[in-house]
């Protein structure tokens, strides 16, 4: 579906018309990326995580698949086939940078894409389905990247996996046998390997499902805007290609900029030294602590210290850190306000900046030590996060007075009404 | 009733954290943690540069083939070095036969099969054989130094926060410990101060005890600093060999993707002009 001014396809060629008879994927392209696919003329680069999202979700498939021909899933001699890739292997080491590195990519594009979504209030009616299929690719890049780290099986690696496989040891009754269903035994071994490395190469692929699932459900109501007001005529939009694939073009090339400077010169400032230790069950490090994108939950999960009546710290812990994520699900029918755009929302502007420091503390004390004050801080922080999703934004809807919205995208951009064709 | 729901997890969760905070905070105050000895005299390591530091750099080869003679004749009696090749040394400006020669040189042997009889058996090391460890394996390695065992030296440059210049503060930081340091910490038998160890004594004795412990071939003098800094060097180039090809080819993809980059701008511009055109007359008109 898309607006009704919206660019026809005409293939001109004899093959084109052919093809568009028997198979008509280049009609399909020119409605999805193409001519044929009205975008609203508004948008700023905050719109550009998305397709930058999925570049470094290319870059890593691509990484991915020429790692697998060398690198071996067997708890014996995974480390040393590391080592083999980036001193033996032609290029080796590029690759394996440009996956290790490829991966905070992927979730730096993916933060400020959701960042986007929750000012801009791109959750909202008629978008959340759009939204609950986000929410699915941010948990599955996320097991995909956990299991990705386990594989140099260091000893980040192999810690790792037991903190956070022993999450699931919290749960009552049923946690240790999921646990151990999850290892293939009692700890972290060549079961866990090896599954670990199945896995992680097959939910890319899923991801890629879902993105797609993703792009179909952006489709259909088109993409949200700054000002968060409905597309109303021609004015409003201009065709995707050229506009946005010419933007979005030259923001890839800033992207990888940024990328080639940290994979060539700074290729292991994201990482832990530990991880170049082989894996040793019998000498835990001193803090063991996930990748950068995961600090903000695992400050929440070791913010709660204290058991409440029956139920121990490590479960809630377990509970919120989830519960922090999946709140998003429930984003769309927490926050009742009808005006999408956090521009015109001046209270909800207060609130989400303390949001976006707040995860930042966050993530400062999730990389930090399990020591005072850092515990402390979390404690408050976390209170502020859930806090901000579930009773801050529901009662902020009924409480908040929103400035007026604009008539139309085009009038709070050219300062003149739209012309209606009607 | 999304909503209802919601403020109630929410009240829960924020409620129990405000208040484990409150316990926390009340235990912190009443029962402060005590400063710990390694937090107090644990120092960090000490500002040391190399040639291969930076975007630009580059390993001084003389200065490695000075580093891989102190592990030679000092570092390789405990520490094995097990990524690396002898062929590798070609690569810091040794030649095939000198390679050959140190490898057949080598102070430890090689373990093989003897092809007559199919028994264990040892060899001279080849080129195309990584370096031998130095003991079997690690109970016997962890007999013979007071049960700690040395570790591999081929990546602990990226292994330990702070690199090679912890490796060089490391070398260069044996000292008596200081007269206020409490017992507890004191080193016990067979263990020796260093404030720059996470947990300020290490089993290893001081490995370079003196000056001209090794005799450069190159006429630079052998200090501790200078054998410390050599070796650290040549550390560096055993964990990241391919350090000098990734400056190289880090500066072409720059190059490259900048022009890339300019050329796409550019015609974001000129696709875009007549859209920021209608822009621009709002604010002349305004």
């Amino acid at each position: 579906m898309s607006f009704p001014w919206a660019k026809e396809y005409t293939p001109t060629t004899e093959f084109g018309q052919w093809m568009d008879k028997q198979l008509p994927l280049p009609r399909f392209v020119y409605n999805s990326v193409g001519a044929g696919y009205p975008a609203p003329r508004n948008l700023n680069y905050m719109w550009n995580f998305g397709s930058l999202a999925g570049l470094f979700l290319v870059v890593q498939i691509v990484t991915g698949i020429i790692l697998a021909m060398h690198y071996a899933a067997n708890s014996g001699i995974a480390f040393d086939s590391v080592e083999h890739i980036m001193r033996d292997v032609n290029s080796g080491w590029m690759i394996r940078y440009a996956h290790a590195n490829g991966a905070s990519f992927f979730f730096i594009a993916i933060y400020l894409h959701i960042g986007r979504g929750l000012f801009y209030g791109s959750y909202k009616a008629p978008r959340e389905m759009l939204w609950l299929l986000g929410v699915v690719i941010y948990l599955l890049a996320m097991a995909t990247a956990f299991m990705g780290y386990v594989l140099p099986w260091g000893q980040m690696s192999f810690w790792g996996a037991k903190v956070i496989t022993g999450l699931f040891e919290a749960i009552p009754l049923v946690g240790k046998p999921i646990q151990e269903l999850l290892l293939g035994g009692f700890a972290p071994d060549n079961a866990a390997l090896n599954r670990f490395f199945s896995l992680h190469y097959l939910l890319p692929f899923v991801i890629v499902g879902v993105v797609i699932m993703h792009i179909w459900a952006l489709h259909i109501p088109g993409s949200n805007n700054p000002t968060g007001v409905d597309v109303k005529g021609p004015q409003d939009t201009v065709p995707f290609h050229p506009y946005y694939t010419a933007k979005d073009g030259w923001t890839i090339g800033l992207a990888l900029i940024f990328f080639t400077a940290l994979m060539f010169f700074l290729p292991n400032a994201l990482g832990h030294a530990d991880n170049y230790i082989p894996a040793n069950p019998l000498s835990t490090p001193a803090h063991i602590v996930p990748e950068w994108y995961f600090w903000p939950w695992y400050a929440i999960l070791r913010a709660f210290t204290f058991d409440f009546l029956f139920i121990p710290a490590k479960l809630l812990g377990v509970l919120a850190m989830f519960s922090a994520i999946l709140v998003w699900f429930f984003l769309p029918w927490l926050d009742k306000s009808p005006v999408r755009s956090g521009k015109f929302r001046p209270k909800f502007k207060i609130f989400f900046g303390i949001l976006v420091i707040d995860v930042l503390i966050l993530g400062y004390c999730g990389g930090a030590p399990a020591e005072e004050p850092f515990v402390m801080i979390s404690q408050l922080a976390a209170a502020y996060y859930f806090a901000h999703f579930l009773i801050i934004l529901p009662l902020l809807s009924s409480l908040e007075k929103p400035e007026p919205l604009p008539n139309s995208i085009t009038e709070s951009v050219t300062g003149k009404p739209l012309k209606t064709a009607s | 009733m999304v909503r209802i729901i919601g403020i109630l997890i929410g009240l829960f969760f924020s409620g129990w954290l405000l208040v484990s905070f409150g316990m926390g905070a009340k235990e912190y105050i009443t029962n402060p943690p005590a400063e710990t000895a390694e937090h107090e005299f644990h120092r960090e390591a000490k500002d040391i540069s190399f040639t291969s530091d930076g975007p630009l750099g580059k390993f001084d080869r003389q200065q490695l083939q000075r580093g891989f003679q102190v592990f030679k004749e000092v570092c390789s009696a405990c520490h094995s070095l097990r990524h690396v090749a002898f062929r590798n040394l070609e690569e810091i400006g040794y030649n095939e036969d000198e390679v050959k020669a140190i490898a057949a040189n080598w102070a430890i042997q090689t373990p093989d099969i003897d092809p007559a009889t199919g028994e264990m058996s040892s060899r001279p090391p080849l080129p195309a054989d990584k370096f031998p460890k130095p003991f079997a394996n690690n109970v016997a390695a962890g007999a013979a130094n007071n049960n700690a065992i040395p570790p591999d030296l081929s990546l602990i440059t990226k292994a330990r926060e702070g690199g090679a210049p912890y490796v060089y503060s490391l070398l260069t930081g044996y000292m008596d410990p200081p007269a206020n340091l409490p017992d507890a910490n004191q080193p016990g038998p067979g263990l020796h101060y260093n404030p720059y160890f996470a947990n300020l004594n290490l089993a290893m004795a001081p490995p370079l005890a003196a000056d001209d412990m090794v005799s450069y071939s190159d006429e630079t003098k052998a200090t501790i600093e200078q054998m410390a800094e050599d070796v650290s060097a040549f550390l560096i180039w055993t964990a990241e060999p391919k350090l000098e090809a990734r400056h190289q080819t880090g500066w072409a993809v720059l190059a490259f993707l900048l022009i890339a980059t300019i050329l796409a701008y550019l015609s974001y511009r000129t696709i875009w002009a007549d859209v920021k055109a209608e822009k621009k007359k709002k604010t002349a008109d305004a």
